[in-house]
């Protein structure tokens, strides 16, 4: 399914979306892709997956610490194409590939989309790409089928919302707080009048993520957004868990926990 | 392979641009309006003027280094540019007195700045001082190691110095630091960005405020000499004293060499001369990276150069074929170093000794029309005291 009909049709029937992010290759190839099945045994139809950087500079410690440890381990933007093709073929979720541009740009605009596209990824986040350097790789994406997913900031204007959403497809990716990936002790005052900020200007559905990291932060959150995406809360349950099992097993029951909570705020 | 057909706003052939998080590119954008303001405002061209003379004591002696001249073979007259006498002892506070006028423009309280070889930070924290602002410096913590005096200064001028422990613990992950920094306290902070490397529209504005480096230099030059130089050699990390002095000559009959860190057995940092074009803090332009797009690890004994990137414009200038870029090694950098100190009784910095170096061997090799050399001799030397004592020990 394209991502679009994905992210509209829950949005149709109501269903807040819960899509976690988990660092390609991180703690190891075989542990990410069980985590891949038990996020969507928990009901998540949308997975990030983080394809490490030497110089992440929208991430936090949490997520720098997963890049790192991936990268010390062998991982590349070729390998995570190989996991996601593996991946692809058990995993129902939707995949959507995280990278900052440079490890795109050295593959290539065009093989890296063709290869994502036959890989069965189903979106791509460039979180250093804002839209007025957008142009080619949204079409070599395109010409694939892929949607480039674009980022909304609080610090965005009203003007530059209208340019983003004219151009985005898939979902909007709405960046909770001014600040990196990770988790706080609060989420940003205004998260409400944020995400109805965007909402005035665009029909496509609003993902919000950056910093929602317990179910009542997402439970919160899904009450405006219709969708939450979830990162460092679990990167740190799987650096916490002392083996592999209890990182699969921790990180599936914490996300039907927040699948749980986001639905229960569709009812409220 | 090309992201030419990006924003056309910022780039230098097809290099620059702006590849940075969302969050960030309202304040680039507020930052670029607020610069074409200030441009336009004769009382801010006063104000800059006037802190340059009286505060920074430009402008800057050209001197003629007689001793250097005879040592290095006699048919080239050689001229220093002394960036080194700026408060502050390097090239580094033309740009922080441009950019906190900025600042105070848009209304900023606080700063937040890189540093390698701390030069940079150093200004950021005078600046601040100067006009009371909150100044925070993100440092590598192997370059708190090796320019102890720096930070010690940094401190004592009222800022916070952060160490930096990510990576190569230098001066990109320091930038890093900054740039984490910066797009969690956007509203309130301004990020004085020390080279002419970062999105636009830093590479423009550092280059410009640097740009009186040149504009010194040229009419210097014409009236001790009644000509312009025949080569104008500067060394290249980011690039911004480089861009600085060259400008001014880009349209004259003038030979330009940027020197890149050759390194050691280590590694380098010869962005130019060995790296591809990619995107790092910002920009598209020459980065030194492996063949899976990671960022690799640069090395320099001077930490000043110790960068895998390099400013956009240079990468144009490189493609143009109008300025030559060349690299040159750790071990010849401090020969560069001690000529200048033992022959003209200047302590230079380990960055220009680069450039210093390069002028010895380029004479050696009896460099046809090189009568009439300028060296931007870009900062002194006192911060490297200690590291060079550690090196001629081992």
């Amino acid at each position: 399914m394209m991502l679009r009909d994905l992210t509209r049709s829950l949005k149709t029937r109501g269903e807040k979306g819960l899509a976690p992010f988990l660092t390609a290759g991180f703690p190891d190839d075989e542990t990410f892709l069980r985590l891949l099945g038990a996020a969507s045994s928990a009901g998540c139809r949308m997975i990030e997956i983080g394809i490490p950087f030497s110089d992440p500079i929208a991430d936090g410690p949490v997520i720098q610490e997963s890049s790192k440890r991936a990268l010390e381990a062998g991982m590349t933007l070729r390998k995570a194409l190989a996991l996601a093709e593996k991946a692809s073929k058990t995993v129902p979720a939707a995949l959507v590939f995280m990278s900052y541009f440079n490890p795109i740009l050295r593959m290539g605009l065009e093989e890296f989309s063709g290869c994502a596209r036959r890989c069965g990824v189903s979106g791509v986040i460039v979180p250093d790409v804002p839209v007025e350097e957008a142009g080619e790789i949204r079409r070599a994406l395109s010409e694939n089928g892929i949607p480039l997913i674009d980022l909304v900031a609080p610090t965005s204007s009203g003007s530059r919302i209208e340019r983003i959403a004219s151009a985005a497809d898939g979902f909007l990716y709405l960046v909770s707080v001014t600040g990196v990936t990770g988790v706080r002790s609060a989420l940003s005052g205004d998260l409400g009048g944020f995400v109805e900020r965007v909402r005035e200007r665009t029909e496509l559905p609003l993902y919000v993520g950056f910093g929602v990291s317990t179910p009542e932060e997402a439970r919160e959150t899904a009450r405006h957004a219709d969708g939450v995406i979830v990162g460092s809360a679990l990167i740190r349950i799987i650096q916490g868990a002392r083996t592999n099992d209890e990182a699969v097993e921790k990180v599936g029951a914490f996300l039907k926990n927040m699948k749980q909570a986001m639905n229960e705020s569709g009812r409220s | 392979m090309s992201v030419s057909e990006g924003s056309s706003r910022g780039r230098f052939g097809g290099y620059g641009g702006q590849y940075v998080p969302e969050t960030l590119m309202s304040c680039l954008l507020e930052l670029e309006k607020h610069y074409a303001s200030a441009k336009a405002d004769p009382a801010f061209g006063t104000e800059l003027q006037k802190l340059l003379r009286e505060y920074s004591g430009r402008p800057t002696p050209l001197y003629f280094a007689g001793n250097l001249s005879r040592q290095y073979g006699g048919k080239a007259r050689i001229y220093l540019k002394r960036e080194d006498l700026n408060h502050t002892g390097a090239h580094k506070i033309n740009n922080c007195l441009g950019q906190v006028l900025l600042a105070r423009r848009m209304k900023k309280q606080r700063i937040v700045a890189e540093t390698g070889a701390g030069q940079h930070g150093v200004a950021a924290a005078t600046v601040a001082a100067l006009f009371q602002m909150e100044c925070t410096v993100y440092m590598g913590e192997v370059d708190m190691e090796r320019q102890r005096p720096n930070v010690l200064r940094m401190e004592l001028l009222g800022a916070e110095v952060v160490p930096v422990l990510t990576g190569s613990r230098t001066l990109k992950d320091a930038t890093n630091g900054a740039i984490r920094d910066w797009v969690t306290n956007v509203e309130s902070t301004h990020y004085i960005l020390g080279s002419s490397v970062g999105p636009h529209p830093y590479p423009t504005l550092v280059r410009d405020f640097q740009a009186v480096i040149g504009q010194e230099t040229r009419e210097q030059i014409l009236a001790a000499e009644g000509r312009f130089p025949t080569h104008v050699i500067a060394c290249v990390g980011g690039g911004s004293n480089a861009i600085g002095i060259f400008s001014a000559f880009l349209d004259d009959d003038v030979r330009l060499f940027g020197v890149e860190a050759g390194g050691s057995i280590h590694g380098h940092a010869a962005s130019l001369s060995e790296g591809l074009p990619g995107v790092l803090h910002g920009a598209y332009s020459y980065l030194l990276q492996d063949d899976d797009g990671q960022v690799a690890m640069a090395h320099s004994i001077a930490p000043g150069l110790d960068y895998p990137g390099v400013g956009p414009e240079h990468s144009s200038l490189k493609d143009s074929g109008r300025v030559t870029y060349v690299r040159v090694t750790d071990q010849d950098a401090l020969g560069g170093f001690s000529d200048l100190s033992k022959l003209e009784g200047i302590l230079p910095a380990l960055e220009p000794s680069h450039a210093v170096a390069f002028t010895r061997q380029l004479l050696a090799n009896g460099a046809d029309g090189a009568d009439l050399i300028v060296i931007n001799l870009s900062g002194r030397g006192d911060k490297d005291i200690e590291s060079i004592e550690e090196m001629l020990k081992s």
